[in-house]
């Protein structure tokens, strides 16, 4: 029960990686970020089972820590998007080379 | 029993994400998050962890996806699914790291030195918790004690994210 659930969480986050690297609208960025958190997560649910219940305290402290970043990172999006009037993130290109 | 119900959420939890990944508009890809979020929970469940269940429904599924969902209605994004791919260079590149990460973590699942565990003396001490406190006292247990001040700074973090979200998205900060 535990390795499969170790496995789920390597293949979601393998998957949410990919989200991350090919899209470009910033939002669903953000949501693959999201994807990635709850890999972690499940592996974290998945290891309490050996290690104890402190990986499920740590899966709450993620979650908060994942609702901070949404409300700030949603603030972001859409303060760039008052800007350049897209969510594309190939027109935002201020800090690049 | 509980073998197969994993599976069944499994599935439709990697299905989903590639839904995420892969869906042509904004709203469809969060309503494929939400379905991952839930089959998440479901596994959660099977893994002993319900009030971490509880939590995954309300607080991501119902509370920080309906931001996300606030969010694609208010800036009405999302009619150009062609353009939102990565194309070219970075496509190719993104694959090889996608791939070069998938092979690292498919060594770990098998060969020599695999993970294979069965269990430990964690999964006795937390239905231990359970049967003694319930499911919301097992986590209150070593939240409140022995997690207090990083519990603490969270609440912290979680004021200033609320002053930052708020200076960001008004409108002519003067």
């Amino acid at each position: 029960m535990i390795t499969p659930a170790m496995v789920l969480s390597a293949i979601l986050f393998v998957v949410g990686t990919f989200g991350v690297l090919v899209r470009r609208n910033a939002i669903i960025m953000f949501l693959c970020i999201e994807l990635q958190l709850n890999a972690v997560n499940l592996a974290f649910v998945a290891l309490s089972r050996i290690w104890g219940i402190d990986g499920q305290v740590f899966v709450f402290f993620v979650m908060t820590v994942a609702a901070a970043e949404a409300a700030v990172g949603l603030a972001i999006i859409i303060s760039i998007f008052r800007h350049y009037e897209t969510v594309n993130v190939d027109n935002f290109n201020l800090l690049k080379w | 029993m509980v073998a197969i119900l994993f599976y069944v959420f499994a599935a439709v939890a990697i299905g989903s994400a590639l839904g995420v990944v892969l869906g042509r508009t904004p709203v469809g890809s969060l309503l494929f998050m939400v379905a991952t979020l839930a089959s998440l929970a479901g596994v959660y469940v099977l893994l002993e962890a319900h009030f971490i269940a509880a939590v995954q429904i309300i607080v991501y599924a119902g509370a920080i996806m309906v931001i996300f969902l606030f969010v694609i209605m208010l800036l009405n994004l999302g009619h150009e699914y062609r353009r939102d791919l990565q194309g070219g260079a970075a496509a190719v590149l993104s694959f090889i790291v996608v791939g070069a990460l998938a092979g690292l973590l498919a060594r770990r699942f098998q060969g020599e030195g695999a993970l294979d565990v069965v269990g430990g003396p964690g999964g006795q001490a937390i239905d231990a918790a359970l049967i003694e406190h319930g499911a919301v006292g097992a986590i209150a247990q070593p939240l409140f004690t022995t997690y207090v001040v990083p519990f603490e700074i969270t609440g912290i973090l979680l004021l200033v994210a609320i002053v930052g979200a708020l200076v960001l998205a008004k409108r002519n900060v003067s």
